[in-house]
């Protein structure tokens, strides 16, 4: 099996491939995880369906660069938007959250029915954002996926301690000085970036997963920031890699679902039997860790 | 009101008309006040009577519909790395990946400047704050698994960190042990022996005149801002309180009639 991806080119692009996908989603997700924006995600991938659309439909092109500088801006504006509506309006999280979505998500769809009387569209395989195709992936595409990891990776490096601080006590770090709403939209745009890397493998029905599951995983595993991420970046690339060859080796399997299965048995795996987090683990405190106790009443 | 006090030494925290709104519903109204250096001061107040945004506000967490606030003298912009914050134990997620000591490490960052991660004179301040508050044998220890008190006591360990000139502290005795309840105020009145200003919002109304010499009444506006002695009046706390009854105090001041 080893050797069989080694030799066959692309098998060797679909590994190449789930490698960068898994990094930067693995890397990001932590963050998604800890400030607790996994619907944001959701939403964002979603909203990326009419970007991917209407840069095909201006220019005509199927470049990646193209296609996934639509879904960038796409994402990042329906990202915006979310902040906008709950800023601004007296519309909830939760509910600028489902109108982003099932709106962006509804005009993307509308558009690529539209995009169906294009003889070139069909060739373009837009369909493919949906639910992921690994198998058409190129070396071309890879470089693209490789440019926003290595941005992702390399802010995440240089911004460590202001990224923590953060997404730990974000009224704290604006106290000391950090400017916390540029770096919470840092942060959000990374995210953006991570679904955007991985729409080609993921789509987008499916992207948020990737954002969410590998850090639920590596949580359990450890207690520590600095090796969360990384744990969480290795369980990424390891559903990635392991789903996109399953669905390159079996014809007619997505790899959105295939990658995301995968995934799925690593985080059911590490609720399991992960040691003290894991349900299995014998002598686990009760209860939730970190929940308040009795709070002395105040006058 | 001037910003010039006693000596011509400059205050440590002066706000001037501050007005706060949420939702068209005023939190802080016109509130005027002048702490001077070296004080150990309570905010007290019921439930909803901007304590706490008060706090936000100096921090410019918050934004103000109108109001001026000084921090020694100067617009708290330029002053902010003078500032100690400790925040509520329930703003944040105690569930976080992170240790005992990285918490107090975060201390230091404003001072650090961006991209230099900390290093050994950053942990050893850090350490020594941790012993401190005699936590550090627990340094290693994922924040989640403390107990409250212990957790208020990291909180103060990362505010002495940041090495400030005022000290701001929201709610640091809330549920807490009697031992951290000394630790904490062993520690706070230590800063104003040093000359620091320590400023605290506080509930239990009984402790006021043992654990401070400065005392805020607020209630939306300020009703009394002074010496305990002077200030916290029974006339004062009746204002304050006007709309809830004065727990503590009817207690100690008037001889409650026995229930058995």
């Amino acid at each position: 099996m080893t050797l069989e991806i080694l030799n066959d080119p692309t098998l060797r692009t679909v590994a190449l491939g789930g490698v960068v996908l898994g990094l930067g989603s693995g890397a990001v997700g932590a963050y998604v995880l800890l400030r607790q924006r996994s619907l944001l995600g959701d939403a964002v991938s979603h909203a990326t369906l009419p970007g991917i659309a209407l840069a095909f439909l201006l220019t005509r092109s199927k470049e990646p660069a193209v296609l996934l500088g639509g879904a960038l801006l796409a994402g990042w504006l329906g990202s915006w938007l979310v902040e906008a509506i709950t800023r601004t309006t007296r519309v909830k999280l939760d509910s600028a959250l489902g109108l982003v979505l099932s709106v962006f998500f509804g005009l993307g769809i509308v558009l690529l029915t539209f995009l169906q009387r294009y003889p070139e569209a069909g060739q373009a395989g837009l369909n493919r954002f949906l639910f992921g195709q690994a198998a058409s992936i190129r070396q071309q595409d890879v470089l693209v996926m490789a440019l926003g990891a290595s941005a992702i990776l390399l802010t995440i490096g240089l911004l460590w301690k202001e990224l923590k601080t953060i997404a730990f006590d974000p009224e704290f770090a604006e106290s000391s000085g950090l400017p916390a709403r540029a770096l919470g939209l840092i942060l959000d745009t990374l995210t953006v970036l991570a679904i955007v890397v991985g729409l080609h493998m993921v789509g987008v029905v499916l992207m948020s997963a990737m954002l969410v599951a590998p850090a639920a995983a590596a949580r359990q595993w450890t207690d520590r920031l600095d090796r969360m991420v990384p744990l969480s970046a290795f369980f990424g690339i390891l559903a990635s890699v392991g789903g996109a060859l399953f669905s390159a080796l079996i014809p007619r399997l997505p790899t959105g679902p295939a990658i995301v299965l995968v995934m799925g048995t690593l985080v059911f795996l590490s609720l399991l039997a992960a040691p003290n987090r894991g349900l299995l683990w014998p002598g686990r405190a009760r209860g939730r860790p970190g929940f308040p106790k009795a709070e002395r009443e105040s006058p | 009101m001037g910003g010039e006090r006693k000596g011509g030494a400059t205050a440590a925290l002066e706000v001037r008309d501050l007005t706060v709104v949420y939702r068209e519903r005023p939190v802080l109204w016109n509130v005027n006040l002048t702490l001077p250096s070296g004080v150990l001061l309570a905010i007290v107040g019921p439930n909803g009577a901007g304590k706490t945004t008060l706090l936000k506000a100096v921090l410019g967490l918050v934004r103000p519909l109108a109001g001026q606030i000084l921090v020694l003298g100067e617009p708290v912009e330029r002053k902010r790395h003078r500032i100690g914050y400790m925040p509520q134990r329930s703003s944040v997620d105690w569930d976080f990946p992170i240790s005992v000591l990285d918490v107090v490490l975060m201390g230091t960052y404003g001072k650090l400047g961006w991209f230099r991660r900390p290093g050994r004179r950053e942990r050893i301040q850090a350490l020594e704050a941790l012993e401190q508050v005699g936590l550090s044998h627990l340094k290693d220890r994922q924040i989640g698994k403390l107990s409250g008190g212990q957790q208020q006591r990291v909180f103060l360990a990362r505010a002495l960190v940041q090495e400030a000139d005022l000290y701001l502290l929201d709610e640091p005795f809330q549920g807490v042990d009697a031992l951290t309840e000394e630790v904490i105020v062993h520690l706070l009145q230590g800063l104003r022996a040093q000359g620091k200003t320590v400023a605290v919002v506080h509930h239990d109304l009984q402790t006021v005149p043992t654990y401070f010499d400065w005392v805020l009444l607020l209630n939306v506006h300020p009703i009394a801002c002074g010496p305990v002695a002077e200030a916290f009046t029974e006339e004062n706390l009746r204002a304050t309180y006007s709309r809830h009854p004065v727990p503590s105090l009817a207690q100690t001041k008037v001889a409650p009639p026995s229930k058995d």
